[in-house]
């Protein structure tokens, strides 16, 4: 596969490493009332869709930088590859 | 009487002569030939015994597709086993063996199998050998194996070199017959950067096997014509002898060349093969087509060919397979197998599914007597010993289907064509697409490179189709002769016939996987190439269904068999994965080190020193001299990450479960790092250099993963904190000086003070060692007063003697890391045994450092149900309770008297070593409840090495447990 990362251009999969869901960055708040409910949800629940799927890669073999892959899983087409940090932030992520 | 079937013609060259050998027999060829072609040219039929049943069997096809004429090639370390006879290049010297038949190829002991079929049918072995269970292991399956197989190998090292590489492109071009030359033309001419690719050695496919004109020149000279001019553009690489294996994702190909299999051996520095990445914008399936069988009694005999390939024999090579020769066909392709073979001057007769003619039984066992015949006239048995058999030609969908396209039947030809939802990027031209004929392929391969080049962007040169045949191949369905008792061959690799079909349809294995899965057919290595269509015709005409009904398994990657050395490349022997070695290897090895691999470190094991003849004289000495006086060991392959920015603070609060923002600049503090699920991921010291600078250190074995870890929690969760990251492993060269004298020895070298008072235990400084810049902490592993002590790496070499040198008044050691492991057991830490990924920090007995106060990672779910149980793991000190025994790790603590049964299972024992300092076995282990058991006494049991020792459970601390030797 190719993943056409946003600052490098296309680069090959081999270079990255994959992690899983994207729904990872949305994590739970530890000291929030709840949270062992929330951490297990966010944990171990998860969607395995047949089709579109965002995902996170690291490109260990290159720039370190974590993505969000839009992939299908069904083709392992590519619809868009985004900074993981800039989609934490749109998520409201801070600190 | 040598080449007594060589007739005239063909792309051979007929000045040189080649000495090759099959069988231990003696034989001549010529370049050009393939081994199949030179063999048949001498009158051999008889090439090999089939899988299952020992059947002799001969040469079927001309190509790739061969299931039969697998043999081994060469001999000593460069064997080759199920080597397709039909793709083996003859070289001068060429040596082969035919394969699964013993003794001889003529008479084979085990073709007692084939009296036995009927015993052997489909689902034999479902239903043969399913108990006693026992029996599978010790009785069936070596006699299974044993019985079935193909050939053998060499069990030598492998002595030639594989590589990879990697090929960008435009267009790639899968084949090389007249669509994908005209192809390669077409997008060529266009200045579009091509990849031409074709398995065979010589381009051209069956241009060179026709008799036909193209542009009023023979097909083979059009298209050197053709190549010629693809030579000359420089944007055109050829690359013949190379097979597409697969269609990856993205338009990524992967190809294997072939580059010195057609010689001896490789030249000097040359690969043997090379496997191909290629990378294209655009690809075109130009792969030609295989002809099929019709089933019929005894249709497996030598001499018995594709009707295509019999004259492919003849037109390219100039082999005739036998002196008297008929076809069978359903259409007019096969007659002109007829034709050709007329006008080569060999007797043909055709027999014309399409007139009511058809082969009802054959015979000569270990080669083809004489074929008997049914016409609308009656039977006849007339003598024959080559008789080539078309049931029409399978597009070679293969590749389109490595993405779950299922091809699509095409009732006009009978076959199926690629569907419409291949590889994204890559379209079908030529016999691959269902265009048959000469003008077909030209066309579709011009047409489809245009409409490549429009998705390119580029523009396509005007049209300049070569005038070519354009021939229907008029075919009627026939796909088996029902006739007779015997058994009808439709796989031949895996010995299927139409009866397993019927089998699987009498049981109910109608669906094409079932009938794949339960008969075989289509599994063996050519993954059915010649067989797969016309044993679901069979199915489907015994379900009553139609073919697009009863539909079709697809392909997958790879097209053609691959050797493993060509996947693994380089990654072999030494190279399987980079060896780092640690800055003091040198000296190291110099001192004759013992080395162990620790991931892909190598590390100092022990030092043996003059007169030492077992590891544990060593490793004792090491330590107890450690213990004694002075110690260093290199312990740079720790990871090391430097962390800086104004919230490096907060960022360790959140990758530490215990709290490091308090930690004072010029301190260390050991830190507990949890994965999400509450389990100890890692743990190290991490120093405070300065308000915003952190250096963390790792274990070895994870440094990579807590990197990739900290950025994700960097960018992904956190991803406003001011925080930088960059490892710093290979920078620095790091050495551990632990003993009552450590601090005597490196006073020597440190330029600063590093008396109690200025550097305290856990304390750490920037210093310089005769003006070199270095770093020091006070942290100890080994129990003992030690420092670690940093220096970057180019000088680590030069510190570890100096280090030695200044130890010598001190009688310092350099110990390993048997050493190490014997002292931090000793001393109770945790290493790669109890961070098991299974264990928390309750288990390892440091439940307390998870702080509650703060967010994080882990520490949420370190406190959910059934991690906190007071009855559940802790870490306790293991000690024979007769001093002389020794202890086993992976054994697992029973009471007395209790059953050896998962049900009884209290706990194990993680790391076991010999003190010196106690003089006996000590362990530390994982225990239910361990902390209430103090004193007990448990059998330690392990039943893998038949041990079992009373034990006492104690306290992990075997040594100084208020550690008032750290602070000395």
């Amino acid at each position: 596969m190719i993943i056409n990362h946003p600052i490098l251009g296309p680069r090959d999969a081999q270079e990255f490493v994959y992690l899983g869901d994207a729904a990872l960055i949305a994590r739970p708040d530890g000291l929030a009332p709840g949270a062992q409910e929330a951490f297990h949800d966010y944990l171990y629940l998860r969607d395995n869709p047949a089709g579109l799927h965002r995902e996170l890669w690291y490109h260990e073999q290159g720039d370190r930088s974590w993505l969000v892959v839009t992939r299908n899983t069904l083709t392992h087409e590519i619809t868009q590859v985004e900074l993981a940090r800039d989609v934490a932030r749109s998520l409201g992520r801070s600190k | 009487m040598t080449q007594e079937n060589r007739i005239s013609g063909g792309q051979i060259d007929r000045a040189r002569t080649l000495r090759f050998s099959f069988d231990g027999h003696q034989y001549e060829g010529h370049p050009g030939d393939t081994l199949a072609s030179a063999l048949l040219a001498n009158g051999v039929r008889l090439m090999g015994r089939s899988f299952k049943y020992h059947r002799p069997r001969g040469v079927i096809s001309a190509g790739s597709e061969e299931p039969n004429a697998l043999v081994e090639l060469r001999a000593g370390a460069r064997r080759e086993p199920n080597t397709r006879a039909t793709v083996v290049e003859l070289f001068d010297g060429l040596s082969a063996e035919s394969q699964n038949r013993w003794p001889t190829l003529a008479f084979d002991a085990m073709a007692i199998n084939d009296r036995l079929s009927p015993f052997f049918a489909a689902g034999f072995y479902y239903k043969t050998f399913m108990w006693p269970r026992a029996f599978w292991e010790k009785l069936y399956e070596p006699i299974i194996r044993r019985a079935a197989g193909l050939g053998s190998l060499s069990k030598l090292d492998d002595p030639d070199d594989y590589d990879k590489g990697f090929l960008h492109c435009d267009l790639l071009i899968i084949g090389a017959g007249p669509a994908g030359l005209m192809a390669a033309l077409t997008a060529g001419r266009a200045g579009a950067r091509v990849i031409l690719a074709d398995e065979d050695f010589r381009m051209g496919g069956r241009l060179n096997a026709e008799t036909y004109e193209v542009d009023g020149r023979s097909g083979a000279d059009w298209a050197l014509k053709a190549l010629a001019e693809l030579r000359s553009l420089p944007s055109v690489r050829l690359m013949p002898r190379t097979t597409i294996l697969g269609a990856m994702d993205h338009g990524i190909y992967t190809a294997l060349e072939r580059v010195s299999d057609h010689l001896p051996a490789p030249l000097p520095g040359k690969p043997r093969q090379i496997l191909w990445r290629i990378y294209s914008r655009r690809a075109i399936l130009a792969g030609g087509a295989t002809e099929r069988p019709i089933a019929f009694e005894n249709n497996d005999r030598p001499g018995i060919l594709l009707a295509g390939s019999l004259r492919a024999y003849a037109n390219r090579w100039g082999a005739a397979v036998g002196k008297r020769a008929a076809v069978f066909t359903n259409n007019d392709d096969g007659l002109r197998t007829a034709a050709d073979l007329a006008a080569k001057g060999i007797e043909t007769r055709v027999i014309d599914a399409r007139k009511g003619e058809e082969v009802i039984d054959t015979s000569g066992r270990l080669g083809l007597k004489s074929v008997t015949i049914r016409t609308p006239n009656g039977t006849e048995t007339f003598r024959c010993d080559a008789l080539g058999v078309s049931g029409g030609w399978n597009p070679n969908v293969n590749i389109t289907s490595h993405h779950r396209s299922r091809p699509v039947w095409d009732e006009a030809i009978c076959a199926f064509v690629p569907g419409a939802d291949g590889p994204p990027g890559l379209s079908s031209a030529g016999a691959a697409a269902g265009r048959l004929s000469t003008h077909g392929a030209l066309e579709s391969g011009a047409a489809e490179a245009e409409a490549a080049l429009a998705d390119l962007g580029l523009a396509a040169p005007a049209r300049d189709l070569p005038v070519a045949e354009d021939a229907p191949i008029a075919i009627t369905p026939k796909w088996y002769v029902s006739a007779g008792k015997g058994r009808a061959w439709i796989d031949q690799q895996n010995d299927v016939t139409v009866k397993d079909v019927k089998l699987a349809h009498q049981e109910n294995y109608v669906s094409v996987e079932h009938l794949k899965r339960y008969t075989t057919l289509g599994m063996a290595t050519d993954q059915g190439k010649t067989g797969n269509v016309l044993g679901l015709a069979v199915m489907a005409e015994l379900t009553g269904r139609s073919i697009p009904q009863t539909g079709t398994t697809i392909y997958r990657p790879p097209y053609t068999p691959v050797a493993m050395g060509a996947l693994a490349g380089r990654s072999r022997g030494q190279e399987f994965k980079p060896t780092r070695l640690t800055p003091s290897h040198k000296w190291a090895t110099e001192q004759g080190a013992v080395f162990v691999e620790v991931g892909q470190w190598l590390r100092a094991q022990w030092l043996p020193r003059t007169g030492e003849t077992h590891w544990r004289e060593s490793v004792d000495r090491e330590v107890l001299a450690t213990r004694k006086s002075v110690g260093i060991c290199d312990v740079t392959t720790l990871g090391k990450i430097d962390i800086q920015g104004t919230d490096a603070g907060a960022f360790l609060n959140k990758v530490y479960a215990n709290t490091f923002s308090t930690l004072a600049v010029g301190k260390c503090r050991y830190g507990l790092m949890l994965r999400e699920d509450g389990m100890v991921f890692d743990d190290g010291t991490t120093a405070r250099l300065g308000d915003h600078e952190y250096v963390m250190t790792t274990t070895t074995a994870n440094a990579v993963g807590v990197f990739r870890h900290l950025e994700f929690v960097r960018q992904c969760l956190c991803p406003d904190m001011d925080v930088q990251l960059i490892s710093t492993t290979e920078a620095w060269a790091q050495y551990s000086v632990a003993g009552p004298n450590a601090r005597k020895l490196l006073q020597k070298l440190v330029d600063q003070d590093i008396s109690d008072a200025a550097l305290p235990y856990m304390g750490c400084a920037e210093i310089t060692l005769g003006g070199l810049r270095a770093r020091i902490f006070r942290i100890s592993f080994s129990g003992e007063l030690a420092y670690e002590i940093a220096v970057p790496t180019r000088y680590g070499d030069a510190l570890i003697r100096a280090l030695v040198a200044a130890g010598e008044e001190f009688d310092a050691v350099v110990y390993g890391t048997e050493a190490l492991g014997v002292m931090r057991v000793e001393k109770g830490h945790v290493a790669g045994n109890e961070l098991n990924g299974q264990s928390s920090a309750l288990n390892m007995g440091l439940g307390k450092m998870v702080s509650q106060k703060k967010d994080s990672i882990g520490m949420v779910l370190s406190q959910r149900e059934g991690m906190t149980t007071a009855n559940g793991y802790r870490l306790v000190g293991i000690k024979p309770v007769n001093p002389a025994e020794k202890l086993t790790a992976g054994s697992h603590f029973l009471e007395k008297g209790a059953a050896e049964v998962a049900a009884n299972d209290l706990g194990w024992i993680t790391s076991t070593v010999h003190s010196p300092h106690l003089g006996h076995a000590i362990a530390l282990g994982y225990l239910k409840g361990g902390d209430s058991r103090k004193g007990q006494r448990l059998r330690a049991a392990n039943l893998l090495a038949k041990t079992e020792v009373e034990v006492e459970i104690v306290s992990p601390h075997f040594f100084d447990p208020e550690g008032e030797r750290l602070r000395g």
